[in-house]
C-alpha cells in the first residue's frame, strides 16, 4: 500500500510550527490551543495507518523517492512501517496531545517557543520511527536532540543547564560513532553492489564476523546510551528530573524507545552474529541495570527521580527480552516498550500534577494525600500497579513474556536474577505510593490540595484505559507485531546455524506467547553465544 | 640561445580578476573624493562589483577548461567553484563591514578596495596552474590581508594583529617559496602539469630527496596559511585583534584559497607522492582538530572561541584532504562554501551584539538573547548548529562528506578521531546557546540597529547554512563536477 499518510503524519507538526510562528507570543491560550489541535489532528491522521495496516511482515505505507545523490552516495527519502514500528508511531501521536495538555498551566513562560519545541520533537521522533533509509534515520535521530535539549534547558528545573548539556553530549558521542559505522556499512554495501542507503537491502548483507563486531559495537553504543543501559544511564535521571513534565513524559514514553527500537530495527538484523556474540554482555548489563536501578530508586527522596530510575530498570527488561532472540522475548520487549510508554508516561504526568500544586517532589513533603484527593489516589494507584506489572494491567503481560522468553533462551540465569527485579520494583513503587498517599495528612499545605480537575482527568483517562486494555486483551497489539517479529527472528539467526535447526520458526500461530516447541530451538539457538562470554571480555 | 617567444594570450580566463582589479583601483581613486560620512557607498559599489564578478565567474561554469598565459592560469570548474566561495566570503564581509567600521570609527574607504584585491589574489591561487602564479596570488592576497587585519589603527589589538599576521605570514611565505624552489630544482619546471609529468616518470619519486623536501615545505607553507596545527599559533591573536568583519572574512576566504592551491598542487602535480603527503596530512588533521577544539573549550571571548574553532574546522577539511579521494575532495569544496556562510553569519551576529571598542565580546554577553531578539538568536542557533555539524544543516553534510572520504580511503581511525572532535566541539557551541536561551540577561539590552546590509548578510548566511543541509544535491553535484577536472 502506498500513499503519503506517513509523511503527512510526520510533517504535520512542522506545519503546526509554521502556524505558531504567526501567533503573537502573548496569546498563550491560542498558542496552546493550536498546538493541541495540531497534535490531535496528527493523532487522527495517524489512525488510518493503524486501521489500514495489513498484518504481515512487509513494510507498509512506503514511500521511496530520491533525495540526495552526489559522489558515491545516494540517499533516498525512504519511509515505511512494519509491525515493530507501527505501535511506536501510534504511541507517539497518542502521547503528544496528552503531553501538550499536561503543560496547559505548568508552562507560563515562553509558551510559544515551548510549543514549537514540542512539535519539532514530534516530527523528529516520528521520522526516526518510519525511516527505512539509514541516512534519513540518522538525520531524524539527531534532529530530535535539538528540541529536547531546549525543552530541558529552558523550561527545566534548578540544574537544567547541566542536565541539558549532559543529555546532548552523551547522545551526540554515541550517535557520531554510529555515523562512522553507518558510512562504513554503506561502503561495504557499495562493494556488494548496493546503490543507496536503503535499510532493507542491508539485511541480506552478511558481513564477516570482525566487521560485524565493530559495526555492532558502534551502533550498540549509540543505542545503549539512548536506552539507557547501565553504566551509560547517568544522563537520564538528570534529564528526567530537570525536564518539565511534558519533557519527562516524552522522554520516558517515546525518546527512550529510540534506543531499544534501534536494537530491534538496526543492530540485531544488520549484525546478527555480533549481536549473538555480545548477548551475554548486554544481558548482564541489562540485568545489572534492572537490579541496580531498582535499588537506587528505593532510596530516592524525589518522586521524579524515583520514577526516572524505574525507567532504567524497565528498559533493562526490554533489553533482556529483545536479546532472548525468541518470539516471546522480543514480543515481550516490544510490548514492554509500549507499556513503559504508557505507564511511565502516566507516572510522570502524576508527578507533574502534584508538583504543580505543591512545587515540591520530595516524598517527605507528602503523606495522606489520598484523603484529600481521592480521584488522584485512584488513578495513581492504577498506574503504580501497572508499573509494577500486576496481572490485569499492561505491565504484567510484557514482563511475563520477557521473563518467559529469556528463561527459554540461553539467558536462563539472567532471567532468574531479573525476576528479583520485579519484586524490587513492587517494593520501591508501593513504598513510595504509601509514603505519598497514605498515613497522616499532617502537612497543612497538603490539606488544602485540590483534586484533579477535568483537564487532568481527561489526560489520564486514555492512559488508564490503555493500561487495562493492554493488560486484559493484548492480542490485537501482538497480532500486528507478530509477523515482523518472526521475520526479525529469522533475520537474526546466526550464520553458523543451518535452517533445519529452527523447525518451529515457520507456520507458528501468531500471537501466542507460550508456544510449545519453541523452547528447544530457542535454547540451542543462543547456546553458542552463551558459550563464549570470555570473548566478550 | 632560444628566442623568447610571446605566446598568444587569452584574457577570458582572468576576466573576473581583471574586472575586480580595475574596480578596486577605481574605488581607490574615487575614495579620495568621497566625504568620510558617505564611505558606505563604496561598500555598495564593491558589493555590486562582487555580484558582477560572480556572474562573470559563473558564466564560465561547465565549459571546457581554458588555459592561458602558457598554462599558468586556467579557467576550470575547480577554480570557478572556489572563486565563488571567495566571492561569497567577500560579499558577506562587505555587507557586515559598514555598520561595524562606522561604530569603531574606522570607516576608511580603502577597506573595500583592499577586500577586492584580496579576492583577486585568492582567485589567482585557485586558478593558478603554475607554482609562480599561485605564489603571486598568495602574496597579493596576503599583503592586502595584513593591512586589513590591522585596519583599525586606533586599536592596539588590531595593530598587534596586523603586525603578527605580517611577520608570521612572511615566515610561512618563506617556507612555501623554498618548497616551490626545491620542487623546481627537482623537476626543472614550475608548471603544475609538467611537474606531474616529470614526477610521473620517476620510478621512485619518494626517493628524490629534493622533491620530497619541496613537498613538505610547501605543505608547511600551506599549513600556516590555513592555520593547521602546529602552525596555527598566530590565529587566535590575529583573529581576536582584527576588526570583526575582517576576522570573519579571513577565516573563510583565505582559508579556502589555501586549500584550493594546496589541492591543485598535491592532487594534480604530486599524486604519485600521495602515500607520503597523505600520512603527513593525517597527522596534521588529527593535531589540528584536537588542538583547535580543546583550546576552544576554554575560551570566554567569542572571537577567540571562533578562532580556535576555525582551526578545528581546518582540521576537518584536512581529513578530507588526507583522504585525497573524490569524496573527501568534494567534501572540502562543499565544506569551505558552507563554512563561509555559517562562520561569517556567526560573526555578523557578534558584530550586532558587540559595542564600541570591541567590548561585549564575551560569551556571557549573549545571555538572554534568545528571547530578547528571537530572530537574531535563531539565526545564531542555525550557524552554531551548522558549525557543530548537526543535521539538517550544511555543516553536517560537509562533515559527512569529509569523514566519508576518510572512511572510504580506509582511514577509520581518522574518521573516529574526527567525530569525537565534533562531539567535543558541541560543548562550546552549546555554551553560546546556553547563554542565549537558558540564562537571564545580565543587564538591559540596548538594541543595536540592524542596518539593511547586515540584515541581508544574515539572510544569505542562514539560507546558505540551511538549504544545502536539507537539499544538498545541487551543490554537491557542483562540487563533484569541480573536482573532476583537476
Amino acid at each position: 500500500m502506498s500513499n503519503h499518510l506517513l509523511s503527512l503524519t510526520t510533517f504535520l507538526p512542522i506545519l503546526g510550527v509554521l502556524l505558531l510562528l504567526f501567533i503573537p507570543k502573548d496569546s498563550k491560550g491560542v498558542l496552546r490551543g493550536v498546538a493541541l489541535a495540531v497534535t490531535v489532528v496528527t493523532f487522527l491522521v495517524s489512525l488510518p495507518i493503524l486501521t489500514g495496516f495489513q498484518t504481515n511482515a512487509d513494510f507498509q505505507f512506503t514511500e521511496n523517492v530520491p533525495w540526495i545523490a552526489a559522489g558515491p552516495f545516494a540517499m533516498r527519502y525512504n519511509v515505511g512501517i512494519d509491525g515493530i514500528s507501527l505501535w511506536l508511531v501510534i504511541l507517539t501521536t497518542f502521547i503528544m496531545p496528552l503531553a501538550v495538555l499536561s503543560t496547559w498551566t505548568a508552562v507560563e513562560e515562553k509558551v510559544k517557543e515551548y510549543m514549537i519545541c514540542l512539535l519539532l520533537l514530534e516530527t523528529g521522533m516520528l521520522g526516526a520511527f518510519i525511516s527505512l533509509d539509514l541516512f534519513l534515520f540518522y538525520i531524524f535521530w539527531e534532529v530530535m536532540l535539538i528540541p529536547m535539549y531546549f525543552i530541558i534547558g529552558i523550561w527545566g528545573g534548578k540544574n537544567k543547564i547541566y542536565a541539558a548539556v549532559k543529555f546532548f553530549i552523551y547522545t551526540m558521542v554515541g550517535s557520531l560513532l554510529m555515523l562512522v559505522a553507518l558510512i562504513f556499512l554503506y561502503f561495504k554495501g557499495l562493494e556488494a553492489g548496493f546503490t543507496n542507503f536503503g535499510l532493507v537491502q542491508f539485511f541480506d548483507l552478511r558481513l564477516d564476523p570482525m566487521t560485524q563486531t565493530w559495526l555492532f559495537l558502534a551502533f550498540a553504543l549509540a543505542f545503549a546510551i539512548k536506552v539507557p543501559m547501565f553504566p551509560l544511564h547517568t544522563w537520564l535521571p538528570d534529564a528526567h528530573t530537570e525536564a518539565p513534565t511534558a519533557g519527562s513524559v516524552i522522554l520516558a514514553a517515546i525518546l527512550l524507545k529510540m534506543g531499544t527500537y534501534g536494537y530491534v530495527r538496526f543492530a540485531l538484523p544488520l549484525f546478527p552474529d555480533a549481536a549473538h556474540k555480545f548477548t551475554p554482555l548486554i544481558a548482564t548489563l541489562a540485568v545489572i541495570g534492572i537490579i541496580y536501578a531498582a535499588l537506587v530508586a528505593m532510596v530516592q527522596e524525589d518522586v521524579k527521580k524515583l520514577v526516572a530510575y524505574s525507567s532504567v530498570a524497565h528498559l533493562g527488561f526490554v533489553m533482556l527480552g529483545v536479546f532472548a532472540f525468541n518470539s516471546q522475548g522480543i514480543t515481550g520487549g516490544l510490548l514492554q516498550m509500549l507499556n513503559h510508554g504508557v505507564s511511565t508516561g502516566a507516572l510522570f504526568l502524576i508527578v507533574g500534577f502534584i508538583y504543580e500544586r505543591r512545587h515540591t517532589r520530595l516524598i517527605t513533603d507528602f503523606g495522606g494525600l489520598s484523603k484529600q484527593m481521592p480521584i488522584f489516589a485512584t488513578i495513581f494507584m492504577i498506574v503504580t500497579l501497572s508499573s509494577i506489572g500486576l496481572p490485569g494491567t499492561n505491565g504484567f503481560v510484557g514482563e511475563f513474556l520477557i521473563l518467559l522468553g529469556s528463561f527459554e533462551s540461553g539467558l536462563r540465569w539472567w532471567a532468574v536474577v531479573a525476576s528479583s527485579g520485579v519484586i524490587l520494583s513492587a517494593v520501591y513503587m508501593l513504598w513510595m505510593f504509601q509514603r505519598v498517599m497514605f498515613g497522616e495528612l499532617d502537612n497543612p499545605k497538603n490539606q488544602k490540595l485540590s483534586d484533579l480537575n477535568a483537564r487532568e482527568i481527561a489526560i489520564m483517562v486514555p492512559l488508564i484505559a490503555l493500561i487495562f486494555i493492554m493488560g486484559v486483551y493484548p492480542n490485537p497489539f501482538i497480532e500486528k507485531m507478530d509477523p515482523a517479529i518472526q521475520k526479525l527472528i529469522a533475520q537474526t539467526k546466526p550464520t553458523g546455524m543451518s535452517a533445519q535447526q529452527m523447525p518451529s520458526m515457520q507456520g507458528l500461530p501468531a500471537g501466542h506467547p507460550a508456544m510449545p516447541g519453541m523452547a528447544v530451538p530457542a535454547v540451542e539457538q543462543t547456546a553458542p553465544a552463551a558459550e563464549n562470554p570470555n570473548e566478550v571480555k | 640561445m632560444d628566442m623568447i617567444t610571446i605566446p598568444a594570450v587569452s584574457m577570458t580566463p582572468i576576466l573576473p580578476e581583471i574586472f575586480l582589479s580595475a574596480l578596486a583601483m577605481a574605488l581607490l581613486l574615487i575614495n579620495v573624493f568621497v566625504p568620510s560620512k558617505q564611505k558606505s557607498y563604496l561598500g555598495y559599489i564593491s558589493f555590486i562589483g562582487v555580484v558582477v564578478a560572480a556572474i562573470l565567474v559563473g558564466a564560465g561554469w561547465g565549459g571546457p577548461a581554458e588555459s592561458s598565459f602558457s598554462g599558468s592560469v586556467v579557467q576550470d570548474n575547480f577554480a570557478t567553484f572556489f572563486k565563488m566561495i571567495f566571492l561569497v566570503s567577500a560579499g558577506l564581509a562587505i555587507l557586515i563591514s559598514d555598520q561595524y567600521m562606522e561604530r569603531e570609527g574606522c570607516n576608511h574607504g580603502e577597506l573595500y578596495p583592499l577586500i577586492l584585491f584580496t579576492v583577486v589574489g585568492m582567485m589567482l591561487m585557485a586558478a593558478g596552474t603554475d607554482l609562480m602564479t599561485i605564489f603571486l596570488g598568495l602574496e597579493v592576497m596576503s599583503v592586502a590581508l595584513y593591512v586589513l587585519a590591522g585596519f583599525n589603527r586606533a586599536n592596539t589589538k588590531s595593530n598587534e594583529a596586523g603586525l603578527k599576521y605580517f611577520l608570521l605570514g612572511c615566515f610561512s611565505t618563506g617556507f612555501l617559496l623554498y618548497g616551490m624552489a626545491l620542487t623546481y630544482g627537482a623537476t626543472g619546471t614550475t608548471r603544475i602539469a609538467k611537474i606531474a609529468a616529470i614526477v610521473g616518470q620517476m620510478t621512485v619519486p619518494s626517493a628524490n630527496i629534493m622533491l620530497v623536501a619541496g613537498m613538505l615545505l610547501m605543505l608547511t607553507g600551506f599549513a600556516f596559511k590555513v592555520a593547521a596545527a602546529p602552525f596555527h599559533m598566530w590565529t587566535p591573536d590575529v583573529y581576536e585583534g582584527a576588526p570583526t568583519p575582517m576576522t570573519a572574512f579571513m577565516s573563510a576566504g583565505p582559508k579556502a584559497a589555501g586549500f584550493a592551491a594546496a589541492l591543485r598542487i598535491f592532487l594534480v602535480a604530486l599524486p604519485t607522492l600521495q602515500v607520503e603527503w597523505s600520512q603527513v596530512l593525517w597527522v596534521l588533521a588529527v593535531l589540528t582538530m584536537t588542538v583547535g577544539n580543546i583550546t576552544a573549550l576554554r575560551q570566554d571571548n567569542i572571537k577567540r572561541m571562533l578562532a580556535y574553532s576555525s582551526i578545528a574546522h581546518a582540521g576537518y577539511a584536512l581529513v578530507g584532504f588526507a583522504a585525497g579521494n573524490g569524496t573527501g575532495t568534494a567534501g572540502i569544496l562543499f565544506y569551505m562554501l558552507s563554512y563561509a556562510f555559517m562562520n561569517i553569519g556567526a560573526f555578523a551576529v557578534i558584530i550586532l551584539i558587540g559595542k564600541k571598542g570591541e567590548s561585549n565580546g564575551s560569551v556571557m554577553d549573549f545571555a538572554g538573547l534568545g528571547f530578547k531578539h528571537p530572530v537574531l538568536a535563531v539565526a545564531m542557533s542555525v550557524f552554531l548548529f551548522s558549525l557543530a555539524g548537526m543535521p539538517p544543516t550544511a555543516g553536517f553534510i560537509g562533515k559527512f562528506y569529509l569523514f566519508s572520504g576518510a572512511i572510504q580511503k580506509g582511514y577509520i581511525g581518522l574518521a573516529i578521531i574526527g567525530v569525537l572532535n565534533s562531539a567535543a566541539s558541541v560543548y562550546y557551541y552549546l555554551r553560546v546557546m546556553v547563554y542565549m536561551y537558558m540564562k537571564e540577561p545580565t543587564e538591559d539590552f540596548e538594541w543595536t540597529r540592524v542596518s539593511a546590509p547586515i540584515a541581508l548578510s544574515l539572510l544569505i548566511s542562514v539560507a546558505g547554512s540551511l538549504i544545502p543541509g536539507i537539499v544538498p544535491s545541487v551543490i554537491l553535484q557542483f562540487a563533484e563536477q569541480a573536482i573532476k577536472l583537476i
